[in-house]
């Protein structure tokens, strides 16, 4: 290459060039991580589940106190499990890393590492990543479990890239596929007798600490907006004892409690309009923990600013692209208006196939009724039915509010959610079906996916055999 | 405090004494296969040593667990069962089996502990514990023609050498012989196993330096 001339004109312009690109390298490293420069850093193009953090590069990559640069080497293996660990033990991991510290693996861990997740899930590689992450070929099962049709003869000659396929197995979730569940669901009805869901009180959308936290302080609000008042005065806050101050001057409450006065004068503490996701925690912990897990609250989760709508890779509302999502996305500051929560909250962004088809659905039919008073309560099926399930936990109960908790992948939503109503083969053929996941299951299944049947079968042979050799035995 | 809860608890503590007394034993003397081997001074102990002490502590928790807890159960005709399918079903404990592999799975995440165990059988209900390596099948067979006798060897695995210890396993209780051969997993040639039958075997392995 012919460097110009130094002092000529073109000389100038070259150092110019040169120095702007210079500078905005520099700036592009030192940046915080909310600064869209360093996206010149991204090696490719990340998965639809981490691209909301992918500025944030130190939570996978442990670079040497930033003088190295964040590789494929220096990812952390922890940084997987800090996020995902608590799913894994939810869903009792089929494959977990400590499985294969048995020696006798050696040799198939050299095939395929499997106490590495970035084995199986490498980021930056879009041209080869396919759902769930997954960034080998979809055959991985084979080269463990190619002798499978020894000890079950049904699956000879099965695709070796097959095993995987929806309705069968799973990686790492199987809690609905495997054989004996298969077994002790087959022949249920498609629509149960008994299809209910788990019902929620009021009382159980906060944790035990929401009682603890009462206070008998008569709120400041001789200023207040007479709207506000009103909405505060009516709603479950309100019922449990939860004043202005405890959600918008939260460091006041706690002088308040140290010092036994019943006002919050003199503390001198900012009030605040903006009332930030760790006041909410306070009493509503499990609720909180799950936002941060799921899509709407990982970016809260790792120290990035709030999720935008805009920033969204799904379809959204171009009205609502400026939205943030934090708890009053939802729950509107001084209504707690749940059913709003369920439905219009969702609708009110998303703006794909699977999302606009809910509100001509039979679900939603369903739901329109419950609100009517035609059926009863715990009936209708809403957004946050599917994709933010009632978890019930011994006597309590509570709403998972990590949204993709039960679509990794979607067969996971089947054991917590489709069978509260559904028979578990009507369920598996309905997630199978991509089509219908589109159009927001307007319709039966039409294909069936053949594994409970299978199963079932498998456990009849056995059934049969053990009949035969009593039988037998007794002669 | 009924007298089963107050036998659960002398069971308990028995085998927390049991436990404690080898494994403070070992730890004293430098346990671990490398160290035992590489310490030049104060007592050492062999792999096979150390093999033979896990493998003691390993079937006294198991028999306790097979004879006066799951056996008594039955006895008892408690409510509770030992159910191969416990997590999902209601008033179930793991069968016995399941109960010695769970533990060995929190020892194989336990990078410390410097050894694993399993199970293994030439009959397995579970796939899980069929024999994985020639020098296993070996040594399954070994401990059914001899009875009474261990099987020691060594073999490489990865690019370590381990040191092999396989102890019978045999039918302690009845609980484990009726349930063995009337499960529905169990082919046509299977045995009919009867008290004190060498049923598979329990297998150390240990990494050497």
């Amino acid at each position: 290459m012919k460097l110009p001339v130094p002092a000529s004109p073109k000389f100038a312009v070259w150092m110019v060039m040169n120095m702007a690109i210079a500078g905005v390298a520099t700036y592009a490293l030192v940046a915080p991580s909310t600064t869209v420069a360093r996206r010149i850093f991204l090696p490719g193009e990340t998965t639809h589940g981490h691209y909301q953090i992918e500025l944030a590069c130190n939570q996978c990559h442990q670079t040497n106190g930033g003088n190295d640069e964040s590789n494929a080497s220096n990812v952390m293996q922890d940084a997987c499990l800090r996020c995902h660990e608590t799913d894994l033990d939810t869903a009792n991991d089929t494959h977990p890393a400590s499985k294969f510290n048995d020696p006798v693996h050696a040799d198939l861990l050299k095939t395929l590492d499997a106490q590495s997740c970035l084995s199986c899930h490498r980021e930056h590689v879009a041209e080869r990543t396919l759902a769930m992450g997954l960034t080998i070929p979809r055959d991985y099962c084979w080269h463990c479990h190619q002798d499978v049709a020894e000890s079950r003869v049904s699956h000879e000659g099965m695709r070796y890239d097959s095993c995987a396929t929806t309705g069968c197995h799973n990686y790492h979730d199987n809690r609905a596929l495997y054989e004996k569940y298969l077994d002790e669901h087959h022949g249920e009805a498609d629509i149960l007798d008994d299809a209910t869901l788990i019902l929620l009180t009021s009382q159980q959308n906060g944790d035990d600490q929401t009682q603890e936290t009462q206070t008998q302080v008569v709120p400041d609000i001789s200023d207040a907006d007479p709207q506000i008042v009103r909405q505060w005065s009516s709603s479950a806050h309100f019922a449990a004892g939860v004043n202005c101050t405890q959600c918008h001057q939260p460091e006041a409450e706690d002088s308040l409690a140290n010092h036994g006065t019943t006002t919050t004068a003199g503390f001198g503490t900012a009030w605040n309009d903006h009332v930030a996701l760790d006041t909410c925690r306070h009493c509503h912990a499990r609720q909180s923990e799950t936002f941060l897990r799921g899509k709407h609250g990982m970016r809260l989760a790792v120290g990035l600013p709030e999720m935008q709508v805009a920033m969204a890779r799904l379809p959204m509302r171009s009205d609502a692209a400026h939205r943030q999502l934090n708890c009053n996305s939802c729950h509107a500051a001084h209504v707690d208006d749940v059913q709003y929560a369920a439905v219009d909250a969702c609708l009110g962004c998303h703006n794909d196939d699977h999302s606009l088809a809910y509100l001509d659905s039979s679900h939603a039919e369903l739901w329109r009724q419950e609100r009517s008073g035609d059926i009863d309560a715990g009936r209708g099926v809403t957004c946050a039915t599917c994709h933010m399930p009632r978890v019930a936990t011994g006597d309590d109960t509570f709403v998972n509010h990590n949204q993709n908790s039960v679509l990794r992948p979607v067969e996971t939503m089947v054991r917590d959610v489709c069978q509260r109503c559904h028979g578990l083969e009507f369920s598996l053929n309905a997630v199978a079906d991509p089509e219908l996941a589109q159009t927001c299951f307007d319709r039966p299944p039409e294909q069936t996916v053949t594994s409970v049947e299978m199963a079932h079968e498998w456990f009849e042979q056995r059934r049969k055999r053990q009949q035969s050799r009593k039988r037998s035995g007794s002669r | 405090m009924s007298f089963q809860s107050m036998t659960i608890q002398r069971i308990f503590f028995a085998v927390a004494g049991l436990s404690a007394v080898i494994v403070g034993t070992l730890s004293m003397t430098g346990c671990g296969s490398s160290e035992a081997s590489s310490s030049s001074s104060g007592p050492t102990i062999t792999p096979q040593q150390f093999a033979d002490g896990v493998h003691a502590v390993m079937m006294a928790d198991r028999t306790v667990y097979a004879t006066h807890v799951v056996t008594n159960l039955k006895k008892q005709e408690s409510v509770v069962t030992a159910d191969e399918y416990w997590q999902d079903s209601d008033d179930a404990i793991p069968l016995p089996a399941q109960m010695f592999r769970m533990g060995a799975e929190l020892v194989d995440e336990n990078k410390e502990a410097g050894f694993t165990y399993a199970l293994r059988s030439s009959w397995p209900l579970n796939e899980q514990h069929q024999a994985k390596t020639d020098l296993e099948k070996k040594a399954l067979q070994y401990i059914v023609e001899n009875p009474g006798d261990n099987f020691y060897g060594e073999e490489v695995l990865g690019d370590t050498n381990y040191f092999v210890a396989v102890y019978p396993d045999r039918a302690v209780a009845e609980a484990c012989w009726t349930c063995h051969n009337d499960h529905p997993n169990r082919g046509d040639d299977y045995p009919e196993f009867e008290k004190d039958d060498v049923m598979g075997g329990v297998l150390v392995r240990i990494p050497l330096p």
